[in-house]
């Protein structure tokens, strides 16, 4: 009976620098990795605003100064660019999925799109909040 | 020597039939936010910067104490599966283990954080309401 060889499995490589030049279609596809992942801040912070809301004047007192803080502010305003970007770009990840748009050009144009689309929708928070 | 044929080690490690797992959750989970997300940040928007009393009025009431329970379940479940996904690419060994077990423990201390907390202010809110 064959022991089964227990083998150090590569990962595979990170493309973009070393073999790839960066372009629009690589770009806009990790950072939509890295906004995601990066939310993990805003969803720290909010949750903890909410426990202090719902635990006492002083407590909500010490996290609400931070939240609305000009360090709340850059954060939140970050937030809601990460957070605009995600949502294109995930839509756009729906798009591919359904095995369309993938014509070079346009699945650059479609990376423009979420960078700028992204950023009017974080003016138009901005606006309305 | 171990008596297991190659075929039973195999199994249950994954690639073959769960192979697309990850991909179809994080589908059916970013339809979801896609909608659930536009209505957190309103209300969200909404609540920042409010006294204490106020937040914990909005928050009682059903459409934000909904979305924000949703987002915080959906969104979570997303986050540990994607982070699941970027830490296997970057990473092996006892290594990836340990960040997909400590992904998994945040996504869910934020889950039910948020969770006790609306809780907590949909029955202080019922309280206040109450008390007028």
């Amino acid at each position: 009976m064959a022991e089964p060889k227990r083998v150090e499995r590569p990962l595979s490589p990170f493309m973009i620098g070393p073999y790839y030049r960066p372009q629009m279609t690589s770009i806009s596809s990790i950072m939509t990795r890295i906004t995601g992942n990066a939310l993990i801040v805003t969803a720290l912070l909010t949750a903890w605003w909410l426990l202090a809301a719902a635990t006492s004047p002083g407590y909500f007192d010490f996290v609400n100064a931070i939240v609305t803080s000009w360090f709340g502010a850059l954060v939140y305003t970050l937030s809601a660019w990460a957070v605009w970007y995600h949502l294109l770009a995930g839509l756009r990840h729906l798009y591919f999925d359904a095995g369309k748009g993938l014509e070079i050009e346009t699945a650059e144009k479609l990376g423009w799109a979420c960078f700028i689309g992204a950023t009017v929708l974080t003016i138009i928070t901005i606006i309305l909040v | 020597m171990r008596y297991l044929t190659p075929r039973k080690s195999a199994e249950g490690l994954g690639a073959a039939r769960t192979g697309t797992h990850d991909h179809w959750f994080m589908t059916v989970t970013a339809v979801s936010l896609v909608f659930l997300v536009p209505c957190f940040v309103f209300v969200l928007g909404t609540a920042i910067g409010r006294p204490q009393a106020e937040v914990v009025l909005l928050f009682s009431r059903p459409f934000p104490a909904i979305v924000t329970a949703l987002v915080a379940v959906v969104g979570m479940l997303h986050f540990a599966r994607g982070a699941k996904t970027m830490i296997e690419d970057y990473t092996g060994g006892i290594t990836r283990e340990l960040a997909v077990i400590a992904a998994n423990g945040v996504a869910y201390v934020i889950m039910f954080t948020v969770l006790y907390a609306l809780g907590k202010m949909v029955f202080l809110g019922t309280l206040i309401e109450a008390m007028k």
